[in-house]
């Protein structure tokens, strides 16, 4: 069943050097319960489309156009007093950084018991009692006495966990991760990511989990959105996107993730950088970067369409890439091959036939 | 328990202050070229030279500088501040007779400001960019600008002279009573205005910082109202860094309330400084003179504990 529907989303940053189309055009579906993927270079638009669900774009930002149905009902036209209610209750956030998005001068507690106050019209004792039980799911040690820490108290990791039970303290429909690990160790992000898995299970919510790493994907995720420029470049359930990538911008995201153990630890990158997204390129926007890139890219925009069949798909699509190649626009065929390393993982490489 | 710690450390640190503070004062005191008993004499000619040498001994002002500032610290710290020269009664009775004045009026400056402050600059904070941010930008502006005693005669001319709705004599009603408000009010703002003006743009670039964020954003996600965000997050946050400030605006209203109390003639120190200033009355002059150092250094000692108070990070660092 659907939960969270984006149709046609377009925000735009009106900035001194120029408008910024950070979100060009987006739709895409997350289901109840499901884990969804978003996954980009930086600058992508990941953020900008995270914090539009919960309104929070701000100036000098502005939602152009689209609508967001959470359970049917449009946000974008909800007034202040009821997204208030959306934000925190059903749809929650984790920030990237936890450190920064606990503030300094209150207890961890404190900050947990807040939400549950405000949405659940807890007494202050009952939160208290509830934010506890919830710093031991997260997988606090001594929650009782950590409660009434302050935030540099706390470990990083410890920290990115509080922020978590904060995200769950009203047991959201839909639970919004924005690159939740990013400011974490190796070892730390492994087992938040995992807590994360569990307590979605637990909790039975779906996550919009934004990354810039295909592994954390692979670790969490049921389905994926490749996002460039502010666009969808290809959406699919996690084994095909690994075993069977569509889309050349997809292909060089996973030459790039390094391996370990593997023979050939290549780190190869998409050569070149993302366009400006105040002047972005004609036509398809990742040509400047493809090495299958033709004249016709350079004019025609490739929507997305279903590989197999070529014909244009909506939003909530299984499999979806926007490439001309499926379109018969091209003259040539993309030519990469994908080999599946042992621990199930694909690693992808362009080779010239 | 830490918190108290931290409290006996900052007095400790103020002792030597108010040391120094006092060594400089009667350095500068007696560097200054002539002394009472020549005002003695210049006022009144039939004085013998003799009689000169015989005041002086009896001031005790024929001894080195070093020994008449031994002197004095160790009766200053029996509580025995000496005589004025000038003024007849003792140096404590004459403080303590003026000091409730210069007190009252110092409070009232004070709490005039930051009533008049904070909530300026969250308005302008919240208001950033548009136009009740220039509006604000262009009164603190005016406030930092306008002489002190400029504005102290502005408004008695206009408030008390032209509309007579603030009395301006001489206060002639117990400091303690309702109507003694009255007879603050003026010469209040007039000591205030300016701390107030520079406190306020402080205030809202502090808190503009810190509405930039992440911790703002994470509130707003968790559908706390804006209301809430400001008043209890951002609030205490920008507080930290304000009330360092707030000290040291003690030190500006300190000496703004001298000029201003000579404009309104109000009873206090300050009147009684510059009196006692024209006179070489050294004793007097040291007194008040570490008065103010005591009042500045109390002022930050307890800045410094609503500081620890605000921000839990400091209090771990003692
Ligand atoms: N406040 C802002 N003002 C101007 N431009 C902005 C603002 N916020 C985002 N943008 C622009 O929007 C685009 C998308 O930004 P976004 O933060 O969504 O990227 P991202 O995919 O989350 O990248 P990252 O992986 O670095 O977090 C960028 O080009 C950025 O410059
Ligand atoms: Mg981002």
């Amino acid at each position: 069943m659907t939960l969270l529907e984006v149709n046609n989303l377009t925000v735009r940053f009106y900035t001194a050097e120029g408008v910024v189309t950070a979100v060009d055009d987006l739709s895409f579906t997350i289901d109840r319960g499901e884990k969804f993927g978003i996954v980009g270079e930086s600058g992508a638009g990941k953020s900008v489309s995270a914090l539009s669900v919960l309104r929070l774009i701000e100036n000098p930002g502005r939602i152009e156009s689209g609508e967001i149905l959470l359970d049917g009902e449009n946000l974008l036209e909800m007034s202040d007093k009821e997204i208030r209610k959306v934000r925190g209750n059903r749809v929650s956030m984790i920030f990237q950084d936890a450190q920064t998005a606990l503030n300094p001068v209150y207890t961890v507690g404190e900050q947990i018991s807040e939400p549950i106050r405000h949405h659940l019209d807890y007494s202050e004792s009952e939160a208290k009692e509830r934010a506890i039980e919830l710093l031991d799911t997260v997988g606090i040690p001594d929650p009782q006495t950590r409660y009434s820490d302050y935030p540099h108290e706390f470990s990083g990791g410890m920290q990115q966990r509080a922020v978590i039970a904060m995200a769950l303290s009203c047991d959201p429909d839909l639970l919004i991760a924005d690159e939740p690990t990013t400011a974490l160790d190796v070892m730390t992000e492994a087992k938040i990511l995992n807590e994360l898995d569990r307590l979605a299970e637990e909790f039975d919510t779906a996550v919009q989990l934004i990354t810039h790493d295909l592994g954390v994907i692979a670790e969490v995720c049921d389905h994926v959105m490749v996002m460039y420029a502010g666009q969808p470049v290809e959406t699919a359930s996690v084994d095909d996107l690994f075993y069977d990538p569509k889309h050349p911008y997809t292909v060089g995201l996973m030459a790039s993730i390094p391996r370990i153990g593997a023979g050939d630890t290549r780190l190869q990158t998409i050569p070149g950088v993302m366009p400006d997204l105040i002047d972005v390129p004609t036509g398809c926007t990742f040509h400047p970067r493809c090495p299958y890139a033709e004249d016709v890219c350079t004019q025609k925009e490739p929507g997305l369409v279903d590989p197999a069949t070529g014909t244009e798909v909506g939003a909530d699509a299984d499999r979806g890439a926007s490439c001309l190649a499926y379109t018969g626009d091209l003259a040539n065929d993309l030519t990469f091959d994908v080999t599946v390393g042992d621990a199930g993982q694909s690693v992808g490489g362009e080779s010239d036939d | 328990m830490s918190l108290r710690r931290y409290i006996i450390r900052r007095i400790l640190v103020s002792i030597p202050v108010l040391f120094g503070v006092s060594v400089i004062t009667f350095g500068l005191v007696h560097l200054t070229p002539g002394d009472i008993v020549d005002l003695m004499i210049g006022q009144n000619p039939d004085l013998q030279p003799g009689e000169a040498e015989r005041l002086r001994r009896e001031f005790g002002l024929d001894q080195p500088v070093y020994v008449q500032y031994f002197d004095w610290i160790t009766n200053a710290l029996q509580g025995d501040l000496g005589p004025s020269f000038s003024q007849g009664p003792e140096t404590s009775t004459l403080l303590v007779s003026r000091l409730p004045e210069t007190i009252a009026l110092g409070l009232f400056g004070w709490v005039f400001a930051m009533v008049i402050a904070i909530p300026g600059g969250i308005y302008a904070a919240i208001r950033r960019g548009r136009l009740g941010d220039d509006v604000s930008r262009f009164v603190a502006l005016a406030g930092i600008s306008i002489p002190n005693f400029w504005l102290g005669l502005m408004l008695i001319a206009i408030f008390a002279a032209r509309f007579g709705w603030f009395p301006v004599l001489d206060p002639q009603t117990d400091l303690l009573s309702r109507e003694m408000l009255w007879w603050l009010i003026l010469p209040g703002i007039a000591v205030g205005t300016a701390s107030s003006a520079s406190l306020m743009r402080i205030m809202r670039t502090t808190m503009a910082e810190e509405l930039n964020k992440e911790y703002v954003t994470a509130a707003r996600a968790k559908g706390l109202p804006e209301r809430t965000i400001i008043l209890k997050h951002v609030l205490r946050n920008s507080l930290i860094s304000v009330v360092t400030v707030a000290a040291f605006i003690t030190a500006g209203i300190v000496s703004g309330s001298v000029v201003i109390e000579v404009v309104f003639g109000w009873p206090g120190l300050g009147q009684l400084l510059i009196d006692v200033i024209h006179m070489r009355d050294v004793n007097v002059i040291m007194a008040i003179t570490l008065f103010v150092g005591v009042a500045i250094v109390i002022a930050n000692l307890f800045a410094d504990i609503v500081y620890a108070l605000l921000d839990p990070r400091i209090r771990d660092d003692y």
